[in-house]
């Protein structure tokens, strides 16, 4: 993207020329871009595998691959997605790429261990693509790696342990450096009540990051070190707890749902004000919330394991402490749709994803309920109902925040413009093929087709077929968005600091941004960030 | 590269939240432990009877012991006491070793005596005292690790601060050292009593 | 930026938490040779507890430290005993 003369700003100006500028680089906004590079490459990896993995479900029985390679591919598929896209994709990208700007600093709090973490990202990415081709063939045991299995399969269960292991790592580093950050080098003026939502939300993600994420360390270790010594830490009849190791792993990885979604969530808070040109509704709350979900967030985990075999006392504690969530997570959806109440709504493409989030992770959301319901949960758990809720809330709801905010701030780093007409044709395909592929699997999942299968009786054929046709449709638009995102930013008109009219700090500094943000003087903050009083957008 | 940016608070909040981490790892372990414990009272009893408690007393003491050394350190440093810091940090990495030193015999001992994770001597001992030498073992294990790394980072500081790079005034990466090695001292204080001291 | 820094503590306290850091392991060993059934664990939790707290507040120097990190250490021990007693409601009654 570089070699283009026209482009100022961060993506010349560097201590170091050429490709070592970037590899050591320590500026917020290189290691930003590179997260980027690598976060939108992993996501289309993981999105051929899905694509592979629907393809196979187009008919009953065999159609392109044996039942071994569907697990290993969905396993594969869940890794990548997880750990390589959701996780890291708002906070780690775009988080340094703005969040640092958002609060008039010149950079995170460690930049050094800013760009240790990209490196334990990257190390883990290639420890993942290693797992796969190396040792006993690529990993089967799903990307929550349940014992027994995970402890007495031949396949390379190992390394793919370690690998989520140092993408924890690297999460871990980044929510220190943002937690950090947002607590020391906030610019004077710019106060906790003046802190734009997508602070809030990486705030309250950066907390989760760095409490639970060492939990899936330590579990992912003890499966590593089982494999190794068979010791029995997870076999009943050792003196062990197979219940234990999902609660040790779900600790983690439910809190990491909300790792998943909240800056998500902040980048729709920073949306739709933006493009409504009305302060966003009830501020604190939407900050407040943010960091209730977060601490509700701790409190549910075992709604994963309804089916385990746990006590009914604990099913009857999770279920209800569950059903606290919604309460936030409603907050939320309220206050974004009362800031769209009389606003003059301009219909970007930024917004279309933004509303478009709302609308799938309302479906997702509700869906959530029926699960963390525990009567319900026991006919619909490990369907593909449950497969479908949870893209609806991850895809659909960050995948969509995560296009949203390519859309809202790649003009702002790329320093141009994309084409808005394509934008919003691959919008409409992208959302149309989205639901049609979501709805057909949570469909068939309530008439009891279960995850994880490659062959289905062929009652389920119809809707199945449905879901595969929703994916090709949904494929073709995403390739649309890339294509024009990439034709954007490489040849789209030049834009000004501020082509939305937004009022957060970042729409003050040039497009792209300078090295270190800011001029000479650090800024300033006088004013909220949602306030659009003479607050005008450039012409592009 | 850039502007001479310096947050001393900030990077020692940086090290406390990384220090949270390290405690959310460990209690992992003894989520695991204290399940089991509850299961297996008896067993657990018996198997700690097992470990060797001087061993265990004298590595309690080798650390607190060390953990004052260092937090002397820091006080020595702050009053520009370069001499009698680096001594002091010094003492700190032979106490560490000193501590891995006695794991060594200690788990020399145990594992002569057929006692180590996965074999079938501990099989035979019936599943409550092999989960207690299991987690003792991955624990305790884990708990070394840390020590040794603790001990690095405390001689590489005392290496920087005899070459100058860690003065009276710029004393962050010691500290945050220090922070680390109270830590190791602050698991090992309640690893003790709960795998030496069951009764 | 100007930093406020801690003073120097005093290498006498250091010590004199050192000294209560060892009578307290003394004590700990002394009660676990006492029988006292199920109460001999929670002695054990207490006494490293108030060990700890020395460490924490005199060693790591968190009593000088300003709120943000007495507040940090809270809500990470609250989460902490979340984790744990959350996952007795499943274990407990089984």
């Amino acid at each position: 993207m570089s070699e283009s003369t026209t482009y100022t700003g961060f993506w010349q100006e560097s201590p170091r020329p050429g490709i070592l500028g970037w590899l050591l680089s320590t500026d917020h906004k290189r290691i930003g871009i590179m997260y980027l590079a690598c976060i939108v490459t992993m996501f289309i990896v993981g999105a051929c595998l899905g694509l592979a993995l629907r393809l196979e479900l187009i008919a009953p029985g065999r159609t392109i691959m044996d039942a071994q390679t569907y697990n290993a591919t969905f396993t594969v598929h869940g890794i990548i997605m997880i750990f390589l896209f959701i996780i890291p994709s708002v906070p780690a990208a775009f988080g340094n790429l703005v969040l640092p700007i958002q609060i008039g600093a010149r950079d995170v709090s460690f930049p050094k261990i800013n760009l240790l973490s990209w490196y334990c990202y990257v190390s883990g990415a290639i420890l993942a693509v290693f797992a796969i081709f190396s040792g006993g063939g690529a990993p089967d045991t799903g990307w929550t790696f349940y014992v027994p299995f995970s402890t007495q399969t031949t396949t390379n269960v190992n390394l793919a342990g370690l690998a989520a292991f140092m993408l924890g790592f690297s999460s871990i580093l980044t929510g220190i450096n943002f937690v950090t950050t947002i607590h020391r080098l906030r610019a004077e003026g710019m106060t906790w009540g003046r802190l734009p939502l997508f602070v809030w939300t990486l705030y309250a993600t950066a907390w989760i990051q760095v409490l639970a994420t060492p939990m899936i360390g330590i579990t992912l270790v003890l499966v590593i070190l089982e494999r190794t010594f068979g010791a029995g830490l997870f076999d009943a009849a050792r003196g062990g707890d197979p219940i234990l190791f999902q609660h040790l792993f779900w600790i983690y990885s439910h809190p990491a749902v909300y790792i998943m979604i909240l800056p998500g969530m902040g980048v729709i808070s920073e949306v739709i004000p933006t493009f409504a040109r009305k302060p966003l509704f009830g501020y604190w709350a939407m900050a407040l919330s943010s960091l209730a979900i977060a601490f509700a967030g701790s409190l549910v985990w075992a709604h994963h394991m309804y089916t385990s075999g746990m006590s009914d006392f604990a099913i009857l504690v999770f279920s209800f402490l569950t059903f606290i969530v919604a309460i936030p997570s409603a907050i939320k959806i309220f206050n974004w749709v009362s800031t769209l109440y009389k606003g003059s709504i301009q219909l970007a493409p930024p917004m279309l994803y933004a509303l478009s989030f709302i609308f799938n992770f309302a479906i997702g959301g509700l869906g959530g309920l029926a699960l963390g319901a525990a009567a319900a949960d026991i006919h619909l758990h490990d369907t593909t109902f449950v497969v479908g809720h949870f893209h609806y809330t991850m895809f659909g709801g960050l995948g969509f925040a995560f296009f949203a905010a390519l859309h809202y701030w790649l003009p702002k780093f790329t320093g141009r413009m994309y084409q808005h007409k394509p934008a919003v044709i691959a919008w409409a395909i992208v959302f149309v093929g989205f639901n049609i592929t979501y709805m057909a699997m949570q469909a068939v999942g309530i008439q009891g087709m279960p995850r994880r299968y490659y062959d289905y009786v062929p009652e389920f054929t119809t809707l199945n077929q449905v879901a595969t046709f929703g994916s090709w449709i949904l494929a073709a638009g995403l390739l649309m968005m890339f294509v024009n995102l990439w034709l954007g930013c490489r040849a789209g008109d030049p834009v000004g600091k501020n082509p939305w009219g937004a009022a957060t700090l970042e729409w003050e500094v040039p497009s792209p941004p300078p090295l270190e943000n800011f001029g000479e003087e650090d800024p300033v903050v006088t004013r909220g960030p949602y306030e659009f009083k003479g607050v005008v957008a450039d012409e592009y | 590269m850039s502007i001479e940016h310096r947050d001393d608070t900030g990077a020692r909040f940086g090290m406390w939240l990384f220090l949270y981490t390290e405690v959310i790892l460990f209690s992992g372990l003894f989520i695991l432990y204290a399940v089991a414990l509850s299961k297996f009272p008896a067993q657990y009893s018996e198997a700690s009877h097992k470990l060797n408690i001087y061993f265990g007393s004298i590595n309690t003491v080798v650390l607190l012991t060390s953990s004052l050394t260092i937090a002397l350190a820091l006080s020595a440093i702050q009053m520009n006491r370069i001499r009698q810091c680096l001594n002091l940090c010094w003492v700190t990495v032979a106490l560490a070793i000193v501590f891995l030193i006695n794991k060594y015999f200690e788990w020399s001992a145990e594992i002569s005596h057929g006692i180590y994770p996965g074999s079938p001597e501990l099989a035979e001992m019936g599943a409550g005292v092999a989960s207690f030498f299991n987690l003792y073992y991955f624990t305790a294990g884990l708990h070394g690790l840390h020590v040794l790394i603790g001990a690095t980072l405390i001689s590489i500081v005392a290496i920087m601060t005899a070459k100058g790079k860690v003065t009276s005034d710029r004393f962050t990466l010691l500290e945050n050292s220090a922070l680390y090695w109270h830590l190791v001292d602050l698991v090992w204080i309640f690893l003790f009593p709960l795998y030496y001291l069951i009764l | 930026m100007s930093e406020h820094k801690h003073e120097p503590v005093p290498y006498r306290t250091f010590i004199q938490i050192w000294v209560a850091l060892l009578v307290l392991t003394g004590v700990t060993i002394a009660v676990s040779r006492i029988h006292l059934g199920a109460l001999n664990i929670w002695v054990a939790l207490g006494v490293a507890s108030l060990k700890s707290s020395l460490v924490l507040f005199f060693f790591m120097h968190l009593k000088q430290e300003g709120r943000l990190f007495k507040i940090g250490l809270l809500v990470m021990l609250v989460i902490l005993a979340i984790f744990i007693g959350m996952t007795f409601t499943d274990v407990l009654y089984r």
